[in-house]
């Protein structure tokens, strides 16, 4: 048991280190703009640029293989390159859904024409991408989804509504999932294409967050014309290809290393340093066991993490015990934001003293219980997938799409 | 990142499981329950004759020489057959305790009886029902003996060696007593937990040695903290078999036409069990790894593998219990055996709100070594 780099490991970071070293200075982006994140456009121009430099460098998207530009880089490859890159005040989170779920996709599923076609200028930064699954009577339930895709010639006629599409005003294509035989049951007639999202007929609007960002989307297409060489699998196979995305959204997911999140250092440091009857409330017994509480649950994902990456360091796909981590998480930091507000007594409701760190990232915390699967679908997965408990009874799956009850 | 245990670690494990699947079914548990005994004496000397009193005493006193790992494997197993026997405080306790701390006369004496299983140990420290440190303790060591009483002191009536917590003139320390003279009167008590039963122990100027030359609760603060590690290996897989007894019944049991496990308020609640033994499963690995390179993160890594540890447990006991419905709640099924180790596991070292103290402890510590050094 042992917490070290392999010694190929150590040999790959150090030369990613020396690289980013020569490199990345050139690149960085002010504290304020790297965690406004996609918010503020001025980052993606950034991106761009850094995208390039990796590309250029053999660093674009290394576990790519190398007939596509990537260098068959294990991920653990791709673990160490993340964890180096994130010391840095480098742009990220632009290009992360093209090269690690639209492409890998594409390279499973797609035709060799549409590798050719793609690949390059998403490894050079050229092309950014989007995930167009969800709708709004389509979420959890992604099978769901409305959006329709008639055959016309050689073209396909996409009408409908995405939505929760994160960084679609600045992306030049997507992935989408459209409805192309309603009379099939839901998971047996939908289509998966690949949309150039500058194309007559798609409009982009930005969702106001309730935190005053706006990180994504909806995307309303009308009469948005496809030629069917964009068409990724078989007519109304659609389904088996967007599990597949979302096979590697997983992969993404595991790669990284949760940061923040669980990082109750803050809390510790607020409740050290605020008043409480006199005295700091750190010393006070109910503070010391929560705080308590929740160091212990941070360090249990932590360790946790390390088993994962134990698994991926040994080329082995991550246990079961990875699935746990965003299960707790969101829920954590909005528990532990709501508590450093209270810390603060009434002053938490200000947004603009000390604590206002914590106001805004309880105002962000309940998005992380949603996206990405929310809270009670990560349960469902884990009951069904690890502890092998019947799925739920599906009063839709043998129905046709459209004779199925409809609400809001 | 090599954040597992080894290949012969997990052989070790795997041996052990297959043991204890053997010869510690539940129904052994169970006769416990009944036995009116603090422990099941047979298993004792069959787990002693596998080894496993012995695993970190040094061969030289007739031990197997292995590491803190093996020795967390080995606990892991135990853990998950519920074992009825004084693992905690003769294994992970006084046995660890002797062998650190202990002269080389005392070591002689020891060791090899507690290896070959013959003697069982253990440490008389708490008092009272609020008991912890010795610097309340009423014990006194005077004129090479000790007087008063300890309780509860876990296999108080089987045990022939005890680490008994005791002030002096000067401080307080930590003494060997051998429990076999007859200034030492043993009484059962009643305990959550008969299959790890505990005693009140009554000391009437009894002879005593000296062990280590620290103070009592220095000392006990280590032996807690390394105790800790293994015990929580014991509770994670306790854990594990209650969530897996928890998923076997709603998977059988059917209501409303539908198996139980169905039903999503029975899913999320598994999942939830689940969730709780990986925190657990990975706090417990760090401070294994701590445990075995004497890394000085050991004190806060098993607080945090211990509080993990017994919210697990605690909690898919209580719950294995309550998906059992009304049949979880009778003395025939098996439920109360989880449910009732549980709670003796959170408890025997002091409970959850003492180690979450000393996590806060260590938040401030590390807090103020950052201080100096900026």
């Amino acid at each position: 048991m042992d917490f070290q780099d392999t010694p190929a490991e150590a040999f790959f970071r150090g030369e990613v280190k020396a690289w980013l070293e020569r490199t990345a200075p050139q690149h960085s982006v002010s504290v304020k703009l790297q965690t406004a994140g996609v918010t503020d456009l001025a980052i993606v121009e950034k991106a761009r640029g850094w995208q390039r430099a990796k590309a250029d460098a053999g660093y674009g998207a290394i576990t790519w293989p190398q007939r596509h530009g990537g260098r068959d880089a294990s991920r653990m490859q791709l673990v160490i390159l993340k964890q180096e890159e994130a010391r840095l005040p480098v742009p990220f989170g632009v290009y992360a859904i093209g090269l690690e779920l639209c492409l890998p996709t594409i390279f499973a599923r797609g035709t060799p024409e549409q590798i050719e076609r793609f690949a390059g200028p998403a490894l050079r930064g050229e092309e950014i991408w989007s995930q167009l699954f969800s709708e709004p009577a389509a979420g959890s339930d992604v099978a769901g989804v409305r959006m329709t895709a008639r055959k016309d010639g050689d073209d396909w006629i996409l009408n409908g509504q995405k939505v929760w599409t994160t960084g679609a005003h600045y992306s030049d294509y997507g992935i989408v999932l459209a409805r192309t035989d309603p009379d099939k049951p839901k998971h047996k007639g939908m289509t998966f294409f690949i949309v150039d999202l500058r194309a007559p007929g798609v409009e982009i609007r930005a969702i106001r967050q309730i935190n005053g960002s706006a990180s994504f989307n909806e995307v309303f297409f009308t009469d948005v014309r496809v030629p069917d060489g964009l068409r990724v699998g078989d007519v109304n196979d659609g389904w088996s290809v967007a599990m597949q995305t979302l096979t590697f959204e997983r992969l993404s997911i595991a790669s990284v290393e949760h940061g923040k999140a669980t990082d109750i250092d803050a809390l510790v440091d607020l409740a050290m340093r605020i008043d409480y009857d006199g005295r700091p409330a750190f010393r006070d017994r109910a503070v010391r066991e929560r705080l308590a509480d929740w160091y212990v649950e941070g360090q249990g994902l932590r360790y946790t993490n390390y088993r994962t990456l134990t698994d991926i360091s040994r080329g082995v796909p991550p246990g079961p015990e990875s699935s746990i981590i965003k299960i707790v998480k969101g829920k954590r930091m909005q528990d532990m934001a709501a508590y450093a507000m209270e810390l603060a007594e009434m002053g938490g409701i200000s947004l603009a003293d000390e604590s206002a760190t914590f106001g805004h990232a309880y105002l962000y915390s309940p998005s992380t219980r949603i996206a990405g699967g929310t809270d009670e679908i990560l349960r469902n997965i884990v009951a069904e997938r690890v502890l092998g408990l019947p799925g739920d009874i599906r009063v839709d799956k043998d129905l046709p799409f459209n004779q199925l009850k409809q609400g809001l | 990142m090599n954040f597992d245990f080894s290949d012969d670690e997990k052989h070790l494990r795997e041996e052990a499981h297959r043991f204890l699947r053997d010869k510690c079914p539940i129904t052994r548990v169970r006769a416990a329950l009944d036995a009116g005994l603090d422990h099941d004496p047979e298993l004792w000397r069959e787990i002693a004759a596998m080894g496993w009193t012995s695993i970190t005493i040094p061969e030289a006193y007739g031990g197997l020489g292995l590491s803190q790992l093996d020795l967390c494997v080995i606990a892991e197993e135990l853990g998950r057959s519920l074992a009825p026997i004084p693992t905690v405080s003769s294994i992970y306790m006084a046995t660890d305790a002797l062998t650190r701390l202990g002269s080389e006369k005392q070591k002689q004496d020891w060791l090899p009886r507690l290896a070959q299983g013959d003697t069982i140990a253990t440490v008389a420290w708490a008092e009272t029902a609020a008991a912890s440190t010795s610097q309340e303790a009423a014990m006194r060591f005077v004129g090479g003996a000790i007087s008063g009483s300890k309780l509860p002191v876990s296999a108080g009536m089987s045990a022939n060696l005890a680490i008994v917590s005791a002030r002096v003139a000067e401080g307080s320390g930590l003494y060997l007593v051998d429990l076999t003279h007859a200034g030492v009167t043993r009484e059962r008590i009643d305990v959550v937990d008969p299959t790890r039963g505990h005693s009140a122990l009554h000391f009437n100027n009894v002879p005593a040695e000296r062990l280590g030359n620290r103070d009592a609760g220095e000392l006990l603060e280590t032996i807690l903290a390394r105790a800790a590690v293994p015990t929580a290996f014991e509770q994670v897989a306790g854990a594990e078999a209650a969530l897996q007894a928890a998923r076997g019944y709603a998977l059988e049991r059917f209501a409303f036409g539908r198996q139980i496990g169905s039903f999503q308020a029975i899913k999320h609640k598994l999942a939830d069990m689940f969730v709780a033994v990986q925190l657990a499963r990975s706090n417990a690995y760090y401070a294994a790894w701590a445990l075995s390179t004497e890394d000085p993160e050991l004190a806060m890594a098993s607080a945090c593998a211990r509080v993990s540890a017994c919210r697990a447990f605690d909690l898919n006991a209580q719950e294995n219990l309550h998906i059992h419905g009304g049949v979880g709640y009778t003395w025939e099924a098996d439920c109360h055996l989880h449910y009732r180790r549980a709670r003796e596991l959170s408890l025997i070292l002091g409970s959850p709100l003492a180690w979450k103290e000393r996590v806060a402890r260590g938040l401030e510590a590390r807090r103020s070594s950052v201080r100096d050094a900026a």
